[in-house]
């Protein structure tokens, strides 16, 4: 989970990193009350988005009075940022910066480790700056288990190349950032740019943040972080079910089991929709090792409450889920959907108790349900039928 | 032969006296694994009963992993126990010194995958998943949850980093049978990964030709394109899944993200076949490249 700017703001000062003050406002008369809150002198309104080049687009301005913060947020607040609505604007105090620097800590999937990467170099896109000065990007591996400790820091400045009046100043911010990355169970924290400002301090003046979401059960202030606004309505749904659920852009609804099986099936999908007026998937659905009726009728129900869906390809390999289980599952969720179930569906099962699975929709004989043979053969029908 | 697990294997199972755990042993032991044991620290001294035959089968439960070694001699551990109690669960068994742990459990947290990793390093034993479906050695030995009827031993390898596309080619080749069928995980830190398997079925002399099984995010299957090209002397075929996978959206496993331009699908395909790798578009298409081979 990314989070915002000023989410981020407020972990780095839960855990003494340097930062300025910093409101989150969603109505100019928020953004006045914020700037008012940070004494009323001159303040920087940023626009709330979870993509970069917000300054280029216009995102990013400078106000010198609380009356000017709420007009600069009136023209922000709205303001499509590559795709990206904003909602939110940050009231930030003003700071003075003399020089700008980089800083972050990431996961290193390659190195099934952490790798901290700073520069004293900061300020543009961090992609831009490996391409075109990689000598200017300090690189150093961060054991897992040791951490980012006084003498890792100490490695990581000296790497960089920080002049001496402020090594210590950024070494003991590094940890910090350590500490925010350790204890939030986050897989990236990224400052951009990491300042020294006009009378030498060092701060933190934007933030990146990624939490794990597979520690949430450690964290139980993260759930709130969520923007649920963002949220697809459909996924919102399925999410709220314990489905496993992303909307994509197609007319062929997919419902499998395990991630692998369901991208899959996915690209089987689309292969066989160039044949087919060029239909595609309509989302990705995988309900996971237990398939019963209530969570085959959650799932039909996000799916067919998808208007773009044309038809439906349940593609179900039976390793521990039995297919029987699976077949009474659709008999059922159909049921339950009654008159909602109104887009054919093509069924193909293989695997745990394949024949007993068949038989069941067989005899079910559901005017709704196709039988396929194959992963192919059933992703062929489902496209003939969502371009019929 | 085969890899990592054989006829010869030594099963613990941690966590063997939860719900999943006694589902899941209770496979295993029809599928012909020799479980020695189970660990809780609260139940020591106990056993489990499991059906085995006409009759059941009394399995005994230790205190630690290390009691359980000491006492069986087991040389692998597999994890059935919940994302919060999994890295301490990891952590006992590569502190025992156990050779081979496969961890079944999914949603474990990243920085407890990444420290006890670490770990398993620094004591030179071997880490299967998290989040996987663990090693069939057909005949000989089930470590995990992949079904053991799909098919028998044979001459093909397989390396997966999903669970049911591993059945799902299990499933196409099934005429063929398999010496191992590894699956390796989902999650962005592994412990085991498409290289390590891909060595040790090269090294496997019962293992004639090799089908790796990749997915988006990373570039894990880039790296092992590159291994093949300069150690694989045996042919091995591909399959890609996520063409479709739009950027920035977590598809189920945790680590298959496309991120920017990174971790596509199209990216892996073109290393692989840049590597002499044949790729098919669909599972049936992959297994169809590898019946020309074993049937030249």
């Amino acid at each position: 989970m990314d989070l915002f700017e000023y989410q981020a703001r407020d972990i780095f000062e839960k855990h003494g990193v340097p930062v300025l003050g910093g409101v989150v406002a969603t109505t100019p008369e928020e953004a006045r009350a914020g700037a008012e809150q940070l004494g009323g002198g001159t303040v920087v309104v940023k626009a709330q988005v979870k993509t970069g080049g917000r300054g280029k687009a216009g995102g990013v301005k400078l106000a010198h009075s609380p009356e000017e913060a709420a007009e600069k947020a009136s023209e922000i607040l709205g303001m499509d940022i590559k795709g990206h609505t904003v909602h939110r604007v940050m009231i930030a105090a003003g700071a003075r910066i003399a020089e700008e620097y980089y800083f972050s800590v990431l996961l290193d999937r390659a190195n099934r480790s952490y790798l901290a990467m700073c520069s004293v170099e900061g300020g543009m896109e961090i992609e831009q700056l490996a391409v075109e000065r990689p000598e200017a990007l300090a690189k150093v591996a961060v054991d897992p288990i040791v951490g980012i400790d006084q003498a890792k820091a100490d490695e990581i400045v000296t790497a960089a190349g920080f002049a001496d009046d402020v090594k210590a100043q950024v070494a003991d911010a590094i940890q910090k950032l350590w500490t925010v990355y350790k204890e939030e169970d986050a897989t990236l924290v990224e400052v951009n740019p990491l300042v020294k400002t006009e009378d030498g301090q060092i701060v933190a003046l934007d933030g990146k943040v990624s939490l794990d979401e597979n520690a949430g059960f450690r964290h139980a202030d993260h759930e709130a972080l969520e923007d649920k606004d963002a949220a697809d309505p459909l996924e919102a749904k399925a999410k709220a079910n314990d489905l496993n659920y992303v909307k994509l852009d197609g007319e062929v609804g997919i419902i499998g089991n395990g991630a692998g099986l369901v991208m899959s099936t996915l690209d089987v999908v689309a292969y066989a929709g160039e044949a087919h007026g060029g239909v595609k998937p309509a989302n990705f659905l995988d309900i996971g090792g237990g398939a019963s009726a209530a969570v085959m009728a959650a799932g039909l129900d996000v799916i067919l409450n998808d208007p773009q869906v044309k038809s439906v390809f349940v593609n179900v390999f039976g390793g521990i889920t039995a297919c029987d289980a699976v077949a009474d599952g659709i008999v059922q969720a159909l049921e339950i959907l009654g008159d909602e179930a109104n887009k054919p569906l093509v069924v193909r099962l293989d695997g745990n108790n394949v024949v007993e699975g068949r038989r069941i929709l067989t005899e079910a004989n559901h005017p709704l349900v196709t039988l396929a043979e194959t992963m192919d053969g059933g992703a062929d029908k489902a496209a003939e039928l969502a371009n019929a | 032969m085969a890899i990592f697990i054989n006829e010869d294997s030594k099963v613990i199972v941690q966590g063997m006296t939860g719900a999943e755990g006694q589902k899941h042993t209770t496979r295993m032991l029809a599928s012909g694994t020799n479980i020695v044991g189970g660990v809780n620290p609260r139940k020591a001294g106990t056993s489990v009963s499991f059906p085995a035959g006409e009759g059941t089968v009394d399995v005994p439960v230790f205190g630690s992993v290390a009691d359980a070694m000491a006492t069986t001699g087991a040389d692998v551990s597999v994890i059935f126990v919940p994302p919060a109690f999994t890295g301490a669960a990891v952590v006992e068994a590569i502190e025992a010194g156990m050779p081979l742990t496969v961890i079944i459990t999914e949603g474990v947290p990243v920085k407890d995958t990444a420290e006890f990793f670490a770990l398993a390093e620094k004591k030179g034993v071997r880490l299967v998943g998290p989040n996987c479906p663990g090693i069939i050695s057909p005949g000989k030995s089930n470590v995990g949850i992949i079904p053991a009827d799909i098919t028998g031993p044979g001459k093909i390898g397989l390396v997966s980093k999903s669970g049911t596309l591993t059945y799902q080619m299990m499933y196409e080749l099934k005429d063929f049978g398999f010496s191992t069928a590894i699956g390796i995980g989902g999650d962005p830190i592994i412990g085991t990964t498409h290289i390590d398997a891909l060595a040790a079925f090269e090294a496997d002399p019962e293992t004639e030709a090799i089908v790796m099984i990749g997915e988006i995010g990373g570039d894990a299957e880039e790296r092992a394109a590159a291994y093949i090209q300069e150690h694989v002397t045996k042919p091995v075929v591909g399959y890609v899944a996520g063409f479709t996978a739009p950027e920035g959206k977590t598809m189920g496993h945790a680590g298959a993200i496309v991120s920017g331009s990174s971790g596509t699908a199209q990216a892996k395909k073109e290393a692989l076949e840049a590597a002499g790798v044949k790729v098919g578009k669909t599972p049936s298409e992959t297994a169809a490249l590898m019946r020309e081979i074993l049937s030249a």
